[in-house]
């Protein structure tokens, strides 16, 4: 162990503690609890001598929190014992330090979320830097776990749950500025020396610092349960998480439990209630795929699908070809991440509107208190609305959003391709037309890569960027890197029929489409997928996407086949209910005279009574459990022929894309995820049940056959 | 009697320091209570659907333990929903009550199958904190002569002569009978280690027991109803008892009962309903009694009671191999001793609620657990079970071994 809290003295008898463990950053792991403990050890028995203790970071961040790689290696049924026993010696640690009587302050030099912050919540004081890179919170509930070093606890104990409960159950991670005015800190520094001098001041004029809780008399602000409006407030919690969660994320219940019993018990007794809840969390299914997702996160993120040896590159100009929907959106989130955007449309007017959509949203946000005049007037001067070529002149990258044609795309590229910057990138941003053949109209096919987004671009996390045959590993560096400009998450595939998301999106909504034409009632599909996790039910999302488009996307996907010699299955259920929606009711969709269902003005919607008149067969009862498992199933077979084609690269580009751009449930982890917490051989048979009973599109490919058999998981 | 009711099983939770500090003070009384049920359904492989009621005594029924608490912890502990739950109070007879109700279900050809027992959180929902007409309607104390039932405790040693010393003895031996029997695994039978969610076990054994106990330590403790008797209370009682000089407060938390949190529970059933389920029967329910007394004094139910059931069970009382009287304060043991002529050796062998603690609504059928477990060990056969109760009541209950 190399790593020490560096332990000096002043002249004032202050102590600061200087944590520097090491690895990258401070953590809550072994290595904590031998410094900490000796730290404590130390400060107990020099008390007499010390006037005060600061405890600080000589990392970037003050804390990062807890060991999440190992607390994925916790087997359920067998390491709770110890699971517990170390919550409960990291919050005894923590409990000493703040009995140590003497004050003892947190300098909050950089980022203390989870754990960090639960080292600072242990002390009497805390000073923030005023600086980007300080943030705070308790975020663990992202991670299906709950702050089990004692943050609960104390943050109800120190604000009263009415104010600590959202922070809690929804992991808000808080800016300096906003930590302060939340009360999650006490005072802000301007910098280091600020930082150190404010939390001397501190120190010397409270030489008799306790926290609130270990002085007599002690009461939760606001009141504990015996008080009606905080019962109330409890009670109401409950079917407000259930709504949320659909049962199906235990962590919040969770932190409500700890909540409710914090404002029951005393201090003491509710700490160790919180070292239970952890334990019970840290094995759970949920919170194993949820750290799995995080894991995976900073695999994406951190560039494991971008080609290693290129230098990092930024987009300076961009040029955006369409101002419809998806055009107006790219701009927005391209100026907003500091580049100047040329938004061209055939007219002016529509070039215009494209631009409105940003002053729209930076209305919203200037509504709201989260935008200035001067940036608002800054990001909407970065966007030219233009119908004239020349403007995209210089740029370094052009994304194509225009109507999905083959033939108007392949112009737009000639016309347009040659003034792109040297070395320019063509993105296009299609969802069902494959690259290589967008880039066949391409002088330089290497630079041609397909930059798929979602809807509505500036809310949609994701960004699905599409390898074709010729794309170079430049080109791929390049819009990855523009995808971070944008404070995307890309994931990286190679170039097929629908990609990834599009395919497995697809076959999500065509299974509902083949419940309906077995005779299943549509509500209880509708329902069903929602209890199994998916924000929204198939037919639903159908009528959103609209049965006019998928119409057209059959037709797309049938000249495709004739113009590549590809033998693609057009004859969907997607594809039949569309016709008939479309030709027979004149029913194009949402936006349109409805689709499954009919929409009223006031925004709500209804199924629309033919549906059940002329596909619902009361005699059809299938097993709820096989309308839920085959509406996931139907995703993560999908998924898998992905991987076994080569259209996906990586698993972790498969959990994240699947969460983050299709709505897979999180609770899952993702696809590929799902099948290990299912047990891959258990998916496997399963899958092959489903297939025998309702067809072969839930064959288990071989490549989920060979990783059963070899005891594989998918990682 | 149409049918026998047979004791299939009688289990506990061990009982905890019901304060702040007592391990079972962080487990709520919902999961005390699901938890020992799905104890003893797991010890039996039961199957759930095969209970017609589950009844469960609670004294102080509101807040955690409000709302018919029995049948809350079914749903937690998730036995099948076709299974009926309800809460009842008798006070401190509570357990009893649920036993001796569910032993009526089950001889009467009615029911089946039925759980009693009890669960009483005292550190989590105090004593007393329900509130109730008989000490707090003014007008209903004064008609009715309300005492606190400690001041009544205090006139049953001054009528009877008992000293200070003379109930410290007794709670010495209590801790005493109590330890030995603990530290031999007496209990161990009935007693159901309260686990959390995740298996780890929050309390063991019972923690209440105090084996270091001396009667130099017990002679220190300040009486703890002086006060009230102060107050103008003690005139309440000698208005009703005129031969007393002068109530001597003697009783203290060393000679009382001690506040605990636990839970219990006894499979009670007909002999069919145990062929069905493959059920061994351990004993079985011989009589039951209630009866009243003065209700100033309070706590001189047991001996009138413990007649009553005799009398219904054509039983003498030399017929009963092992006493359990609940030990809501010594003097309330001793006077039944000196009504009844029972020879201590065959009263509370084991100790009692002096030494354990006394969980209001769950004592009563953890009785029935401890005095079966002995006339087991001892090979015994018959078993009479009593105690005091608020209002002046008694209960009383004979089981056999079989």
């Amino acid at each position: 162990m190399s790593g020490t809290f560096n332990y000096v003295k002043d002249s004032n008898n202050i102590v600061t503690v200087t944590m520097d463990m090491s690895g990258p950053v401070n953590a809550m792991n072994d290595e904590y609890i031998e410094l900490m403990s000796a730290t404590i050890e130390r400060l107990e028995a020099e008390r007499a001598d010390i006037a005060g203790v600061i405890l600080t970071s000589a990392k970037s961040s003050f804390f990062a929190g807890g060991d999440i790689k190992n607390m994925l290696k916790a087997v359920p049924g067998v390491d709770e014992p110890a699971l517990f026993a170390q919550a409960e010696s990291i919050k005894g640690m923590l409990r000493r330090l703040e009995k140590l009587g003497k004050p003892v302050v947190a300098a909050i030099n950089g980022a203390a979320l989870g754990g960090g912050y639960e080292i600072c919540l242990a002390c009497h004081y805390r000073v923030a830097l005023n600086s980007p890179a300080v943030l705070i919170g308790l975020p663990e509930v992202s991670l299906g776990l709950l702050p089990g070093g004692g943050g609960v606890v104390r943050l109800v104990s120190k604000m009263g749950v009415e104010k600590a409960i959202m922070p809690l159950l929804e992991g808000t991670r808080f800016k300096a500025d906003k930590a302060a005015a939340f009360g999650l800190v006490e005072e802000l520094a301007t910098d280091t020396d600020d930082m150190m001098a404010k939390a001397q001041a501190w120190i010397l004029a409270n030489p008799e610092a306790a926290n609130p809780w270990d002085i007599k008399g002690f009461k939760i602000p606001g009141g504990d349960l015996r008080k009606p409006n905080i019962a109330q407030m409890i009670q109401g919690a409950v079917p407000m998480l259930a709504q949320k969660t659909k049962g199906l994320m235990p962590a919040p219940a969770k932190i409500l439990d700890v909540i409710a019993n914090t404002l029951r018990v005393d201090f003491d007794t509710a700490l160790r209630i919180e070292s239970r809840a952890l334990t019970s969390l840290v094995t759970t299914p949920q919170a194993k795929n949820m750290m799995t997702f995080f894991l995976q996160m900073n695999q994406v993120n951190g560039g494991g699908s971008r080609p290693k040896d290129i230098a990092k590159s930024k987009v300076k100009k961009v040029g955006i070809l369409g101002a419809g929907m998806m055009g107006q959106g790219i701009a927005y989130v391209s100026a907003l991440a500091g580049m100047d955007v040329v938004l061209k449309d055939i007219s002016q007017d529509a070039a215009d509107k494209g631009k409105a959509y940003t002053e729209k949203l930076l209305n919203k946000a200037l509504e709201r208190g989260r935008m200035t005049e001067d940036k608002k007037a800054g990001i909407l001067g970065r966007i030219t609305a233009s119908v004239d070529a020349k403007d995209l002149q210089g740029c370094d990258l052009i994304i194509e959003a225009v109507f999905e044609s083959v033939d108007l795309k392949h112009a737009m590229t000639k016309e347009l391709e040659p003034l792109l910057a040297e070395g320019g990138v063509w993105g296009s941003n299609t969802s069902t037309l494959p690259i290589t053949l967008l880039a066949e109209a391409s002088a330089k096919p290497e630079n041609f890569i397909g930059i798929h987004f979602f809807s509505p671009v500036d809310k949609m996390p994701l960004v699905e960027i599409i390898v074709g045959d010729k794309t170079s590993p430049e080109t791929l560096a390049k819009a990855f890197d523009y995808a971070q400009q944008i404070k995307k998450t890309p994931i990286v595939v190679n170039d097929s029929r629908g990609f990834f998301t599009s395919r497995v999106f697809g076959t999500f909504v065509d299974e509902g489409a083949v419940l309906i034409e077995e005779g299943v009632e549509p509500v209880l599909i509708e329902n069903l997928a929602k209890l199994v996790g998916m924000p929204v039910g198939p037919l639903a999302v159908h009528d959103e996407v609209s049965q006019q488009l998928t119409t057209k996307i059959v037709a797309t996907n049938r000249e495709l086949n004739e113009r590549l010699g590809d033998d693609m299955n057009v004859d969907t259920a997607t594809g039949r209910m569309s016709k008939i929606f479309v030709e027979e009711y004149k029913r194009n969709g949402k936006a349109y005279e409805g689709g499954y269902y009919d929409y009223a003005a006031d925004g709500s919607k209804a199924i629309w009574p033919t549906i059940r008149e002329r596909f619902v067969k009361p005699e059809i009862e299938l097993p709820n459990l096989d309308i839920k498992e085959r509406i996931l199933f139907r995703q993560v077979v999908e998924s898998v022929r992905c991987l076994e084609e080569g259209v996906l690269k990586s698993v972790a580009d498969g959990n994240i894309g699947s969460i983050m751009g299709i709505g897979f449930p999180p609770y899952t982890g993702g696809v590929f995820q799902y099948i290990n917490t299912y047990g891959v051989q258990k998916f496997a048979d399963r899958a092959a049940e489903l297939s025998a009973l309702y067809g072969e599109r839930f064959t288990p490919p071989a490549l989920l056959l060979e990783k059963a058999a070899a005891g594989e998981q998918f990682v | 009697m149409a049918n026998t009711a047979f004791i299939y099983d009688a289990v506990r939770t061990p009982r905890g320091k019901g304060k702040k500090d007592g391990s079972l003070h962080e487990v709520k009384p919902v999961d005390l209570l699901a938890g020992l049920l799905n104890g003893l359904r797991d010890r039996h492989n039961l199957d759930t659907s095969k209970v017609d009621d589950v009844i469960m005594g609670c004294v102080t029924p509101i807040g955690e333990q409000g709302s018919c608490i029995a049948k809350t912890a079914l749903l937690k502990a998730g036995w099948d929903e076709r299974v009926a739950g309800f809460q009842l109070d008798r006070f401190c007879a509570s357990g009893l009550e649920a036993v001796n109700l569910a032993a009526q279900k089950v001889a009467s050809g009615w029911e089946d199958l039925v759980v009693a027992g009890g669960v009483e959180c005292m550190s989590r929902v105090p004593m007393g904190s329900n509130g109730g007409a008989w000490g707090e309607d003014p007008q209903t104390a004064f008609d009715s002569a309300f005492v606190p039932q400690g001041v009544g405790a205090d006139l049953i040693a001054t009528l009877a002569g008992f000293s200070r010393e003379d109930v410290d003895a007794f709670a010495l031996h209590s801790q005493q009978k109590a330890a030995a029997a603990r530290d031999a695994g007496y209990f161990d039978k009935s007693v159901m280690a309260v686990k959390d969610d995740n298996g780890v076990t929050i309390l063991e054994r019972d923690e209440f027991i105090k084996p270091d106990s001396s009667l130099e330590g017990l002679a220190r403790l300040k009486a703890s109803f002086e006060f009230h008797g102060s107050l103008g209370y003690d005139d309440i009682a000698l208005s009703k008892y005129p031969q007393v000089v002068k109530i001597n407060h003697i009783h203290t938390p060393g000679n009382s009962s001690g506040i605990v949190d636990g839970a219990s529970a006894v499979l009670i059933g007909s002999e069919k309903i145990g062929v069905e389920l493959g059920l061994k029967a351990r004993g079985r329910i011989v009589a039951t009694a209630v009866t009243s007394t003065e209700p100033t004094i309070m706590l001189t139910g047991p001996a009138p009671a413990t007649w009553k059931v005799l009398e219904k069970a054509g039983m003498s009382i030399d017929d009963i191999d092992l006493f359990e009287v609940n030990e809501a304060f010594a003097s309330v043991v001793m006077r039944f001793q000196k009504e009844t002529g029972v020879p201590s050796e065959k009263i509370n062998v084991n100790g009692g609620s002096i030494a354990m603690g006394h969980p209001l609504g769950a004592t009563g059928a953890m009785l029935v657990g401890t005095c079966l477990d002995e006339l087991e060990r001892r090979n015994l056969r018959f078993g009479l079970i009593t105690l005091c109760v608020g209002g002046g009541m008694g209960i009383a209950t004979i089981i056999e071994r079989v």
